[in-house]
């Protein structure tokens, strides 16, 4: 007969420190990647000797890797939580009308006043925020299922309603060029990230963050039915509202900045939970650091390969569908490591 | 009869989006400390009635007592300090390891934002232990067999320590070899003088360890009382509207259709 002490204790805090090591080291070769002083990665001595280029690095590249890393880290957790409260490991943050939301305020924006990086922030937060509300208003009007169907349901309307908006809006731009401006947007970048957009969505990612990470074990009971959470001596509905809400606000505030960057909500949860199990408490931070690594790596990569930029989105978007393959032709796949 | 550990005064339930009424004019007092069955054909209102007394669902009219206590009035940590559920199923979605799983049933005793300590760890290992899966801590729940699956939402709920187990359809999926270890688990359990509320179709599993039965019938009581009482042919026909017989030998009662 097996002792409680004979436990195998998970190895996370490993799994931790060697991410946390990495995302320093990518870190460091982020800060000297560029086209200034050289192309691709210059010496730390060549920087640090010339004043244009510590300009360069204190105004444009540390605003933008600390952006990176927090917009990473808020679409990465707030993908494993909706995941997990809706037991559903295929959902990513922006459903809930948040992404196409943001998407249709950014467009509008850029249309009706030409492309003024802040203007276009406000504005696709604003309306990423309406789609959250518009997605609980609607669900609490449908007279469909139990509250987490019409939730989803809700969702995917709002979605669909702003994704007509915005189609309607891109037919209207100018192909010369306000279309331009929406296409690029869409594409998800940080060229424009420094450090008054950082500081400006610092707050709310940092609170949601911080709220998702006290709340890691508690999600791990939330991931089951309703009906169990509550025997459990849970309230499903209003601690999964509030996740819910907390993770999608941050999401909102996180794409603000980037424009629409996707998979990393959708495939980064899934590698934590393939490096330290399923268990919230140690996959949860997992894939905050996870997400902010992986889009410094994609940030890096899309400033660095070529002398023009390669938008953020397309460069998430190759890696996580290779991602995603990988692990689904695995031994392990989707649903038994999930 | 010992002592009653829930009393029920004329519940009625209909649901909010249909006029149908599941459940008429219940009054029912359920012993403590004994093993009850909720026996009655599919659609009887078994569930139903397994949700009133959970908390889950409440009543239009009438009210529930617990410990001679209104349900409502407990907070939801004393509740789920009081009563467990094991569910007929649940979708084992994430590949949580047992012990992870079993913990989850330690909720009302942690704190909002906390995580589980020492203690919680000891319990929910000898909830595992309970049901015989202590060796596979460690495993994966999406990999278990249905029978397994059943024993481990059973631990989950034994580690929230209650004085209450409700268990919905527990043996409704089981071939009869995993049947007869659930249904032993729970008998000694209710042994230990542990409460425990089953709801079944299944006269035999009721047979074979309820003390106590109530037989629901369209939404009704149609029969309370001990089981060996109450396991006649006449009740079980009038019951199910099919023709079953009884027959005692030694200590076992056996079930068939004529």
């Amino acid at each position: 007969m097996k002792n409680i002490n004979q436990i195998k204790k998970p190895k996370p805090a490993y799994v931790i420190l060697t991410l946390s090591i990495a995302t320093i080291l990518i870190i460091a070769i982020s800060l000297f990647t560029g086209r200034y002083p050289q192309a691709g990665i210059s010496s730390p001595a060549a920087i640090l000797t010339d004043n244009l280029a510590l300009k360069i690095l204190w105004i444009i590249r540390i605003p933008r890797i600390l952006s990176a890393l927090l917009i990473g880290a808020v679409l990465a957790s707030s993908g494993y939580v909706f995941q997990m409260l809706f037991a559903n490991p295929l959902v990513e943050p922006g459903f809930l009308g948040v992404s196409q939301g943001a998407a249709f305020g950014a467009a509008g924006s850029i249309l009706l006043f030409g492309y003024i990086p802040i203007l276009t922030q406000i504005s696709s937060a604003v309306f990423a925020v309406i789609g959250l509300i518009l997605s609980f208003s609607l669900a609490s009007k449908f007279h469909f299922g139990g509250w987490i169907l019409r939730l989803i349901l809700a969702g995917i309307a709002v979605s669909a309603l702003f994704s007509s908006g915005l189609g309607l809006l891109k037919y209207i731009a100018d192909p010369m060029n306000e279309l331009q401006d929406i296409t690029f947007w869409l594409l998800g970048g940080l060229w424009d990230a420094d450090w008054n957009s950082f500081l400006s969505i610092l707050f709310v990612c940092l609170i949601s963050l911080i709220i998702l990470y006290l709340y890691r074990w508690r999600i791990n009971v939330l991931s089951m039915n309703d009906r169990s959470a509550h025997a459990a001596g849970i309230s499903p509905k209003i601690e999964k509202r509030l996740l819910l809400i907390t993770a999608t606000i941050g999401t909102a505030a996180a794409i603000s900045v980037s424009g629409l960057v996707g998979w990393v909500g959708l495939i980064v949860p899934h590698l934590a939970r393939k490096l330290v199990g399923s268990d919230s408490r140690f996959a949860l931070p997992v894939s905050m650091i996870l997400g902010a690594l992986y889009l410094l790596i994609c940030d890096t990569f899309g400033r660095a390969l070529f002398a023009g930029e390669l938008p953020l989105g397309i460069l998430t978007s190759i890696g996580g569908a290779l991602l995603f393959i990988i692990l689904l032709s695995s031994r392990k796949s989707l649903g038994k490591t999930v | 009869m010992t002592e009653t550990i829930f009393n029920l005064e004329k519940i009625e339930y209909t649901y909010q989006d249909s006029a149908k009424k599941v459940l008429h004019d219940i009054s029912l007092d359920i012993p403590k400390s004994v093993i009850t069955a909720l026996l009655g054909p599919n659609g009887s209102g078994k569930t139903t009635l397994m949700d009133i007394l959970l908390g889950w669902k409440k009543t239009n009219t009438g009210r529930v007592l617990v410990k001679g206590k209104d349900l409502s009035s407990y907070s939801r940590r004393e509740r789920s300090k009081l009563i467990s559920l094991v569910p007929q199923n649940e979708p084992l979605q994430f590949a949580f390891t047992l012990l992870d799983y079993v913990l989850f049933g330690r909720a009302p005793y942690i704190p909002q934002l906390g995580i589980p300590g020492k203690k919680d760890i000891e319990i929910a290992f000898a909830a595992l232990e309970t049901v015989g899966l202590q060796e596979l801590h460690g495993r994966s729940i999406t990999s278990l067999s249905g029978g397994e699956r059943q024993l481990i939402m059973l631990a989950r709920s034994l580690a929230q320590q209650p004085e209450i187990l409700l268990l919905d359809e527990p043996t409704s999926s089981l071939d009869p070899g995993n049947t007869e270890k659930v249904l032993d688990i729970l008998n000694e359990l209710g042994n230990s003088g542990l409460t425990i509320i089953f709801s079944t179709h299944d006269p035999s599993a009721a047979a074979q360890i309820a003390n106590y039965i109530v037989m629901l019938r369209r939404g009704k009581i149609y029969r309370a009382d001990k089981s060996n009482y109450l396991l006649t042919s006449e009740n079980l026909t009038n019951l199910y509207g099919a023709n079953l017989k009884v027959t005692h030998v030694g200590e076992s009662i056996i079930i068939y259709r004529d």
